[in-house]
């Protein structure tokens, strides 16, 4: 009876424990647009989108400012981390004169901005065939001439909102220097920022698309224990020791996986 | 808030503690807690992985999976009305008339399509429709890599054995052999298409450790590898020409009246019209559910991670499994908050970062299985009290960045992870020289809609591939698995559709009549009628607009 008893409240107090966990979690991570009442902001600023007042909470991204506002996004917005490119914005800050780019998912408020998205950068991409195509220096004039129009004015570059040296793989690009064009450019999410206020016209990042793409096929050494792996696995070396597996039972597949060797780092 | 003093980038307060963090760092540089045993991993489990914790699930009422469990968030939307009744619509004109539909375009959903093409199925019969762009999807966002077993101390056996103790025993086995098997010639094939490997001088791959992998073999793009995988295979749809048309989301699947899935109704999210897809076979690959915020969780998923597949799915009486799991990503960044939820790549602590408490203490080891670490992240800040807070409230532990530094040589950061070092720097963090505060975050869907080694399910037409299946990762997921089972599968159910749609004659008929099926049984299991689903994207707009807005157009 005693024990019983104990037992029962073991668990019932383990259970609000847990709960409360949960609870707190969720508390502590109330999202400030949705999740925060008004009231219990502190810090608060004015944005101007597209050239309407809107006061919004301090601490959020441009998105998330957007988003409280009463924007909800239909364009504009993909990852919402800095990785898809869908969020460019074009702003200029009360008072001064120079226009800046951003990603408004990895982008601060700051009060008196004027902002606009572009949601889309119609840009010409040209279709080729990889395996049929040669790796020569030519590859980039042939398919992306307006490349010879580059004044150098470095529009691009400061327009990137990933600070990449935009202007300087174009300028690989005309030497035909595949490695510069595919290092320099590797961190493109392909937003378009520097295709739109390029004044050449060149569709910078479809031009780097193309030279990642020839140097990751034919520029870089090729892993000759890949080579060796793939015939293994076609001569079906491992096909045995897999199908047992595959018919091994929980008990016996436990002790294999706690026993297993272990690679250090 | 109001007076808080910020150097590079933190409050005065949080900089005492990462001196504290500072002071212990030499020391631990050759110090690694121990791995904990099964019996500790198993009582940490059940004690704060939010998946045990009780209160999160409940059963589903109706369809294929009833008396299953799941998220609550997540049976909500299968216990839902659809968004178009039988009978609203004009089915009789068709928009799209195509062999293969593909509904999603991540590296699932775009490999199928590069591999139904090579098989045969011209550019112009297949149709990949996309909610948002054309790549704005998880895919995207992978950053640490992906597996394949092609070094000589390695072998698939050993990726085998690693996967399938990783999911608790509970994936299928038959698919695992697939996944371990086609990896190494994934990796090949993205050589072909000119995918940029990091590599050894030598040309070896670069490979790494990750979360309960016994071996080497997590494969990167610094850290930009879902990026890279998938502007090069839509580099390659784009130079085949494969049909693709955006900001369309799939709202209702179409079946024939007999139970074989016929095609799709596609939304246009600007004009508000509907289009209507017929197609010999249909390929699912919508990705997972991160949006749902399950159990208030920030996520570190895109903008369409919204369950909207396997809410279809389910319509036309697809089965689910593995519905009870949710795979939580231990660090997700909890500072600062405007990137809350955003994913620190696992391969940071493959590279020797650690987790710290406030003590300045390395308190477990940090390569467990990602609901093993989230657990114990949980437990050091809400039941041993020893993480951060942070200005707005919110608890965090460190992960200890310029260890990476201290073991790899300085450079290694802004090497391999240029992308998380842009992150925090653009908030003024630099992350070789301070800690950043991390906290779990909601990452993946761990089951799905199930699936055979040909990516067919039980119902004839649909195929289903990517992180909207179940069973390749039985009840968790190991890291670089995912992008894995992406390319494997993707591939997989574009070959193996091809196939079908030879045996398939155009002239099914297209109708409604399971969505009729289903409106009975909600009406009959009394769920009201206001839920409705798919809900397509999530609700982020501030509640004070929200309260005061009219419906006029
Ligand atoms: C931040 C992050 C980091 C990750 N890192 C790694 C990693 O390092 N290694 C690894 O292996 N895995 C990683 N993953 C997991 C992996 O990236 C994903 O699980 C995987 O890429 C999913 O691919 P998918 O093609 O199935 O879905 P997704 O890539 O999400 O693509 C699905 C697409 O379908 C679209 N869609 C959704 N609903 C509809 C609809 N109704 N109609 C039309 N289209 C629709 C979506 O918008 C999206 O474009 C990571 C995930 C995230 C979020
Ligand atoms: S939404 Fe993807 S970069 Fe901003």
């Amino acid at each position: 009876m005693k024990t019983k008893k104990k037992s029962v409240k073991t668990k019932k107090s383990m259970k609000t424990e847990k709960k409360s966990i949960m609870a707190r979690i969720a508390e502590s991570t109330k999202s400030v647009t949705t999740g925060v009442e008004e009231k219990d902001i502190k810090h608060w600023l004015t944005i101007y989108i597209m050239g309407k007042a809107y006061k919004v909470p301090a601490v959020l991204t441009i998105m998330q400012a957007m988003e409280y506002a009463g924007y909800k996004f239909l364009r504009s917005c993909g990852c919402r981390a800095g990785f898809c490119g869908a969020c460019s914005t074009v702003y200029r800050k009360k008072g001064e004169y120079r226009l800046q780019t951003a990603m408004a998912c990895q982008t601060r408020v700051e009060d008196g901005m004027y902002l606009v998205q572009i949601p889309f950068a119609p840009a010409e991409k040209v279709t080729y065939d990889i395996d049929k195509e040669d790796y020569s220096a030519s590859v980039f004039l042939k398919y992306y001439p307006e490349i010879a129009r580059c004044v150098s004015c470095n529009t691009c570059t400061k327009a990137c909102p990933q600070d990449l040296e935009v202007m300087d793989y174009v300028q690989a690009s005309l030497k035909g220097d595949f490695s510069s064009v595919a290092e320099d450019s590797f961190d493109c999410i392909q937003c378009g920022l520097c295709a739109i206020r390029c004044p050449a016209e060149i569709v910078h990042y479809n031009l780097a698309q193309l030279g990642r793409r020839m140097y990751g096929k034919y520029g870089m050494p090729e892993p000759e224990h890949l080579k060796k792996r793939l015939g293994e696995i076609k001569s079906a070396k491992f096909e045995k020791e897999l199908r047992k597996l595959v018919n091994t039972r929980r008990k016996e597949l436990e002790k294999i996986y706690t026993g297993r060797d272990m690679e250090k780092e | 808030m109001a007076e808080l003093k910020f150097i590079g980038g933190y409050p005065t307060y949080m900089r005492e503690f990462i001196d504290v963090v500072n002071s212990t760092r030499s020391k631990r540089k050759d110090y690694t807690p121990p791995a904990m045993s099964p019996e500790a991993r198993e009582k940490i489990l059940n004690t704060y992985h939010p998946d045990y914790a009780p209160g999160g699930k409940r059963k589903i009422s109706i369809g294929q999976n009833k008396g299953d469990i799941g998220p609550k968030e997540v049976v909500d939307l299968l216990e839902a009305y659809p968004l178009v009744e039988p009978g609203e619509i004009d089915l009789s004109h068709i928009d799209y008339d195509v062999d293969i539909l593909i509904i999603g375009g991540g590296l699932a959903g775009t490999s199928a399509a590069l591999l139904a093409n090579d098989s045969g199925i011209p550019a112009d019969k297949i149709l990949l429709t996309n909610k948002l762009r054309h790549g704005d999807s998880n895919s995207t966002m992978a950053e640490g890599g992906t597996q394949s077993a092609d070094r000589p101390g390695d072998s698939p056996v050993m990726h085998f054995i690693d996967t399938i103790g990783g999911g608790h025993y509970a994936n299928k086995p038959e698919v695992v052999k697939a996944l371990v098997e086609d990896a190494p010639f994934i990796m090949q094939w993205l050589l072909e298409l000119g995918a940029m490997i990091d590599r050894e001088s030598n040309g070896d791959f670069s490979e790494r450790l990750a979360g309960g992998f016994s071996r080497k073999r997590l494969h990167y793009c610094r850290d930009y590898t879902g990026l890279e995988e998938l502007r090069v295979i839509r580099d390659e749809f784009r130079n085949k020409g494969i049909g693709c048309i955006e900001y369309f989301p799939v709202i209702e699947l179409l079946t024939d009246g007999e139970g074989r899935v016929t095609g799709a109704v596609l939304f246009n999210f600007e004009t508000e019209e509907y289009k209507i897809v017929r197609a010999k076979a249909t390929i699912l690959s919508t990705g997972g559910f991160g949006r749902l915020h399950i159990r208030g969780f920030p996520t570190t998923n895109h903008y369409g991670a919204t369950a909207d597949g396997i809410v279809l799915a389910y319509r036309v009486s697809a089965k689910l499994r593995d519905t009870d799991t949710v795979q939580y990503h231990p660090t997700g960044a909890a500072y600062p908050q405007q990137i809350v939820g955003l994913l620190l790549t696992e391969k940071l602590r493959g590279a020797g970062a650690q987790p710290i408490n406030k003590d300045g203490e390395a308190f477990v080891y940090p390569l467990e299985p990602r609901d093993v670490e989230a657990s114990a992240l949980i437990k050091e800040c809400y039941v041993r009290e020893k993480g951060i807070i942070t200005p707005t409230g919110m608890r965090g532990v460190w992960l200890d960045t310029p260890l990476i530094e201290l073991k790899n040589g300085e450079g290694t950061i802004e090497k391999e992870f240029p992308g998380m070092m842009r992150m925090f720097n653009r908030f003024d963090i630099d992350m070789r020289k301070d800690p950043v505060l991390v906290f779990p975050t909601l990452h993946y869907q761990n089951g799905g809609v199930e699936t055979d080694l040909e990516c067919k399910t039980n119902v004839e037409g649909l195929f289903v591939a990517g992180e909207v299946s179940g069973g390749v990762h039985g009840k968790n997921r190991l890291m670089g698995n995912s992008t894995l089972d992406c390319l494997v599968f993707g591939r997989r159910a574009g070959i193996y559709s091809a196939e079908y749609v030879k045996s398939v004659k155009n002239n099914r008929k297209l109708t409604m009549r399971h969505v009729k099926k289903y409106i009975n049984m909600l009406k009959k299991a009394r769920i009201k009628p206001e839920r409705r689903a798919p809900i397509l994207l999530p609700e982020y707009r501030g509640r004070a607009v929200l309260a005061r807005m009219i419906d006029i157009f």
